[in-house]
């Protein structure tokens, strides 16, 4: 057990979030999620790395109930302090639970965001599907959660479209916050933007992580955004985790030899 | 009615045309009345049904025309109207199709009528128990403009997940300040489906709540029937602070006089001349014949 689920179970939460046991999701030998364990405490954030191919995404879409896995299961203690077999419960109660208490944030904001109708109703379509039934509180909403991640609030009724892929980004983390998820997955969210606006990014999640409480689980092939925002580190390869720990100890102090080679190919301006 | 449609003897020809009794033979109109009694047991859903080539396109009522070939026996009398209207076009054409092809009595009363196929109105006059009303259906699933997956919106209706519909009632009041659909106004029927009531304007909507006869819905290029069973419960979706509302007009009918009917503009002259009458035909005649308007002055 790791310091910072000490410090959980002392707190009284003494309930890992997401409990993951021998996950396998094969496509072939090698190829997919092949035997896969860990535990997420409430407010930690799981950074998963490794090599494209090496089974991060498949992963994530296991966990995130987009993908029925081969064998394994996964166990998600629901607000109530229920036990939920994801793979057990309904797909209704599935469904549910990916609109409430979880988020998931995709790399290409255009998965994630309807980019027919506007910021707000992006925003407040959750909100909708769970029986908001008054424009004003969702307009209200909308533009509240617009100023949580910095964007102009006179852009409430623009399509997504109309914004940069940085907004864009930022808008579907929004989206995804709204319904105040305990739970959320992100698959690269940095990629595909240049480093400016990827900082800026980085620092409103990290915020965002720690005044909401959030437990994440990250997928990601950068490293520096790995250090920066997870507490616990997963390093994958060939769909099996050659290497778990604390992310500070694995990348100052790699142990297995591809998590070293990993470390040692980071580019340094 | 039904009860002499199954009494009808399914050899017997229509001895004038060389067709089966309406058009369609027996088989597929067992078909159809199976899919029409799942539809009425389920308030809403949607039945797939193996939609038959009618003698017209795709889109000038084929769905209307299956259904009620399947539902019309020779006691029937039937009403077809088109816009409210019982003299266009595509009225009278399906209405002397069935007159040809049923030899069933025809009518323009709503009153009279045992079956009304309908296309974008309800009748002015309102409907008692034991008639039914056929709706002609473009597009039956209301979650399609914003889902394109058949197999997602299928889900999305199993499990009542609707947010998207009010996503589309908040573009509109984001946009225009108040709900701008007029028309396929989506509605919830009996408590769990949400149902596109075809392209009728929302001004119809609170006609379909409660109604004593059954409505019927057919989309022939979709392939889907739906139904509304007499005295059923359906909402029209909205907003604790955007209520719905129906269309009102300043003006009242040109020829009838009546200010509580759904009525049609029509421009006079092309010198800004317009004035407004009522769209639905039969019930601003019997309006005008009973004199309604001397009464009124």
């Amino acid at each position: 057990m790791t310091n910072a689920a000490m410090a959980m179970t002392e707190e009284g939460l003494a309930e890992p979030l997401l409990k993951v046991n021998d996950l396998r999701k094969l496509y072939a030998p090698g190829k997919g999620v092949d035997g896969v364990d860990f535990e997420l405490w409430p407010g930690e954030v799981l950074g998963i790395v490794g090599e494209s191919g090496s089974g991060k995404t498949t992963l994530l879409q296991c966990l995130s109930g987009m993908l029925t896995p081969d064998s394994g299961q996964i166990e998600y203690t629901g607000k109530q302090g229920d036990k939920l077999d994801i793979y057990k419960i309904t797909e209704s109660q599935r469904r549910l639970l990916l609109r409430t208490d979880w988020g998931i944030v995709h790399q290409h904001p255009r998965d994630g965001l309807r980019m027919g109708v506007s910021a707000g109703a992006n925003i407040g379509e959750r909100l909708m599907a769970i029986g908001e039934r008054h424009y004003g509180t969702l307009r209200s909403t909308g533009e509240a959660w617009l100023r949580e991640v910095e964007i102009d609030t006179a852009r409430i009724d623009d399509l997504p479209r109309t914004f940069s892929g940085g907004m864009q980004q930022r808008l579907q983390i929004a989206r995804n916050l709204v319904t105040q998820p305990r739970l959320v997955f992100m698959d690269e969210p940095t990629g595909g933007l240049d480093v400016s606006v990827q900082a800026r990014l980085l620092d409103m999640l990290r915020n965002l992580v720690v005044d909401l409480g959030l437990s994440v689980v990250l997928v990601t092939h950068d490293l520096a955004v790995a250090r920066l925002l997870s507490h616990q580190l997963m390093v994958m390869r060939g769909g099996k985790v050659v290497e778990q720990g604390l992310t500070d100890q694995i990348l100052d102090d790699p142990q297995h030899p591809y998590s070293q080679l990993l470390v040692s190919s980071v580019l340094t301006p | 009615m039904t009860s002499a449609a199954l009494n009808h003897n399914p050899d017997s020809q229509n001895d004038s045309t060389g067709y089966n009794f309406a058009y369609l033979d027996e088989q597929t109109k067992r078909m159809i009345r199976r899919c029409l009694l799942k539809a009425v047991a389920v308030p809403g859903y949607q039945v797939p049904f193996g939609g038959r080539e009618m003698p017209l396109p795709y889109g000038w009522g084929t769905g209307g025309m299956q259904v009620t070939a399947t539902i019309i026996g020779q006691d029937d009398v039937l009403k077809v109207i088109d816009q409210g209207a019982d003299d266009t076009t595509n009225a009278v054409s399906i209405r002397r199709f069935f007159a040809r092809t049923a030899g069933v009595a025809t009518t323009e009363s709503t009153r009279e009528a045992s079956v009304i196929q309908t296309r974008h109105r309800i009748p002015e006059t309102p409907l008692s128990h034991g008639q039914i009303l056929v709706y002609q259906v473009p597009i039956p699933d209301p979650l399609r403009f914003i889902e394109p997956r058949e197999t997602e919106t299928r889900k999305m209706h199993a499990l009542q997940e609707y947010g998207v519909m009010h996503v589309k009632l908040y573009e509109d009041i984001a946009r225009f300040g108040h709900i701008a659909t007029t028309y396929a106004y989506p509605v919830k029927v009996n408590g769990h489906y949400v149902m596109d009531p075809s392209p009728i304007p929302k001004f119809d909507n609170p006609k379909m709540h409660g109604n004593p006869a059954l409505q019927l819905f057919g989309a022939g290029r979709e392939k889907r029937i739906y139904a509304i069973p007499p005295f059923t419960r359906v909402e029209s979706l909205d907003f604790e602070d955007h209520p719905f509302e129906i269309q009102g007009w300043d003006q009242a009918c040109e020829f009838c006089g009546s200010d509580h009917s759904f009525l049609d503009e029509v421009v006079t002259d092309d010198e800004g001349g317009r004035i407004f009458i009522c769209s639905d035909t039969d019930y601003c005649n019997q309006r005008f014949e009973t004199g309604a308007r001397q009464e009124a002055v």
